[in-house]
């Protein structure tokens, strides 16, 4: 990989936490309601993975913890920042909020908040992929918890029989809230979990950008050469609570502390300053041109865009220009 | 025009969207190789092959899911759902997701999906087998809901709701798949929208939907050999409720009922009448008359089960308590 490649892939993920971080000042400023999901210490995940497919071509689906994989799938991080402040240039238009960024202008099918429903979904929009013969896959990000719903055992089932061009994604953080996954799992590897539908699965380290981007390409070669899904697991951790109102009491310091020592900003700077790709003060150049976008371009646009209408509150329930050949009214009544 | 029956008509219906559109395709439980439970895409599995005419396994939330997904990327899914008891199970996709799509993405995403199902009593089938949810979906923002009484709404309707934009639940009935009604040999539509005056009276409006619409006319029959002159309404859609026609209506009949073979509470009846207290008070010259099922799991035996579910003659009587004559 250029290293040229290399540094924008770094900048990402420090543009990624910086986003998170500065989201969480946001929500505790009141800027920002509702549920808040970070995904601080998993962008190596959303970001290998997606390095590797086509960005505007495939379609990117997940659930509330979305900012992350929204960017990186080509959103406006502006829009995004928008969106979580409710404003009417977000993502959703401010309908959706923090768990519900939309963009399919570039194929970005969403985020959702029900655990597991993003699982059909994904099958869905990979059949369609596959029926009008195009190249596109689908790919599903999801966590550990997810795993325990239905719909991932009936998709997984569906996908394989039908052979769908279907990536999922599994971003193991070890934790559903404060459950930790054997206390809720029998199989703690999800990658096994899927053999009973007869589909290839591998695990593999989610805190190193290479290990990640490594395992991706080779799971999206075969998804989009036509060999049906394939199950992706990533091992990984969040280091914020499950959302804003969580302070993740459930986990040890001593686990916090061993996790973050495999930060995968710091594992992935390491490395390329070994490999002299970058320097120390490179990365505070970067980080500094990160806080500057964020505070003089992405925060002020979300800050200084307008709110919905209050006359707009119906819009967008139906299809708000409907055909009256298919709608109505009806003739025979004589209206 | 020919005589169809309606389980003819949703698979004429089905043939025609397939044969217009590619990105129609068909969805559900036994659909395929084995036609449908009552026939409605009976010879369609040869005709456009196993991957527009899909035979599922019976995973209604997960199968609902793979629809709503695809008709985000451009599809056209027609699900059929083989009992509307099972469609509980598809829920969360149908109400979580489908209806809410559209809003929560501000309009950039849409679920075109069309969801048909039975949605009746039928005979002795138990409770299980009897569920009338029609209220449920009701009540959902984001979805339309439409309830044909007859072939040609059954046809005309499931073409336009393939059209239309929207998530559509079509609400059939098992007592109906076998009724008969002329339908245009060309091809037509019906609006997806608007209740209808199916019989034109002055002394009281009774107002039925799909089964029930059937129940009203029968009574009204009764009742006109009494000389009392019914006017019979079919909603024909429950969301969005055409509640103009039914202000009219009771703005010149001055007395209405509403039969619904579901239970009463939080029902079609609550809302019709509801939407008559809001719109036309004033108008009404007695209390209105909800006939409706009794609040009860349906029964398997025979005598209760009758005692359970609605019929011509308890829609006859409560016409009568309308009309002030009992
Ligand atoms: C159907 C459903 N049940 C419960 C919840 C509440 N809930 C939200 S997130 C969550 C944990 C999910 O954990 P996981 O899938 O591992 O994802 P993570 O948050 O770790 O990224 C739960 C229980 C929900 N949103 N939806
Ligand atoms: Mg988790």
């Amino acid at each position: 990989m250029k290293a040229s490649d290399q540094k924008r892939l770094l900048r990402e993920m420090i543009f990624y936490r910086r986003f998170e971080e500065r989201s969480f000042e946001a929500y505790m400023e009141r800027k920002i309601g509702g549920f808040l999901h970070l995904y601080s210490g998993q962008e190596a995940v959303a970001t290998g993975v997606l390095e590797q497919a086509r960005v505007g071509h495939d379609y990117v689906i997940t659930g509330y913890r979305d900012h992350v994989h929204a960017i990186k799938a080509g959103a406006p991080a502006r829009e995004v920042m928008a969106e979580l402040f409710g404003k009417e240039t977000g993502s959703s238009r401010g309908r959706g909020g923090s768990m519900h960024i939309f963009d399919p202008t570039v194929n970005f099918m969403g985020g959702y908040a029900l655990v597991g429903q993003p699982f059909p979904l994904a099958a869905g929009l990979a059949l369609a992929a596959k029926h009008q013969g195009t190249d596109q896959i689908a790919i599903c990000f999801l966590g550990d918890g997810a795993n325990n719903q239905g719909t991932f055992h009936e998709t997984m089932n569906m996908a394989s029989v039908w052979k769908l061009p279907v990536l999922f994604v599994c971003e193991n953080n070890l934790y559903a809230i404060g459950t930790r996954i054997d206390r809720s799992t029998a199989v703690v590897d999800q990658y096994k979990r899927v053999c009973g539908y007869d589909m290839p699965s591998s695990q593999h380290d989610g805190q190193d950008l290479d290990a990640v981007m490594e395992s991706a390409k080779g799971a999206i070669d075969h998804v989009r050469g036509g060999n049906g899904p394939y199950f992706i697991e990533y091992l990984t951790y969040r280091y914020r609570g499950h959302s804003m109102s969580d302070a993740a009491a459930y986990r040890s310091a001593e686990e916090v502390e061993e996790w973050s020592k495999r930060d995968p900003i710091e594992v992935y700077a390491k490395k390329l300053k070994k490999a002299k790709v970058v320097t120390d003060d490179e990365i505070r150049e970067m980080e500094k041109g990160i806080d500057d976008e964020l505070e003089n371009d992405i925060i002020k646009f979300a800050e200084e865009s307008p709110e919905p209408r209050v006359e707009d509150l119906n819009k967008y329930v139906l299809d708000d220009d409907p055909d009256p050949r298919w709608i109505g009214p009806l003739a025979s009544n004589g209206k | 025009m020919t005589e169809i029956a309606y389980w003819e008509a949703i698979r004429r219906a089905h043939d025609e969207e397939l044969a217009n559109d590619k990105n129609v395709i068909v969805m559900g439980e036994d659909i395929g190789v084995a036609g449908g439970t009552y026939k409605a895409t009976l010879g369609l599995y040869d005709k456009y092959g196993k991957d527009r005419v899909i035979d599922t396994p019976i995973s209604e939330n997960s199968f609902t899911g793979i629809g709503i997904g695809a008709s985000m990327a451009g599809m056209r899914p027609i699900i059929e759902i083989m009992s509307i008891n099972f469609a509980l199970l598809a829920l969360d996709t149908l109400v979580n997701a489908a209806a809410k799509i559209r809003y929560m993405s501000g309009g950039r995403a849409s679920c075109p999906i069309v969801m048909r199902t039975p949605g009746g009593t039928a005979h002795q089938l138990a409770a299980q087998h009897s569920a009338r949810l029609a209220r449920l979906f009701m009540s959902t923002s984001g979805l339309r809901v439409v309830t044909p009484r007859g072939p040609l709404d059954a046809y005309g309707m499931l073409k336009s709701a393939v059209r239309c934009n929207d998530p559509v639940i079509i609400i059939e009935h098992e007592r109906m798949y076998n009724l008969r009604e002329d339908v245009p040999d060309e091809e037509s539509f019906r609006p997806l929208e608007g209740a209808e005056v199916v019989r034109e009276g002055t002394d009281i409006t009774l107002i039925g939907y799909n089964y029930s619409c059937h129940l009203c006319l029968t009574a009204a029959e009764r009742l006109a050999q009494e000389g009392i002159n019914a006017e019979v309404i079919d909603l024909r859609a429950l969301k969005p409720l055409d509640r103009e026609t039914i202000r009219r209506s009771v703005e010149k009949t001055h007395r209405v009922l509403v039969a619904e073979e579901d239970e009463a509470p939080v029902g079609v009846g609550a809302e019709v009448i509801a939407g008559v207290i809001e719109d036309c008070f004033f108008a009404l010259d007695s209390q209105p008359v909800r006939v409706h099922a009794a609040d009860v799991p349906v029964p398997y035996n025979a005598k209760l089960e009758k005692e359970a579910i609605p019929d011509a003659d308890d829609v006859y009587h409560g016409a009568l308590k309308a009309l002030g004559k009992i």
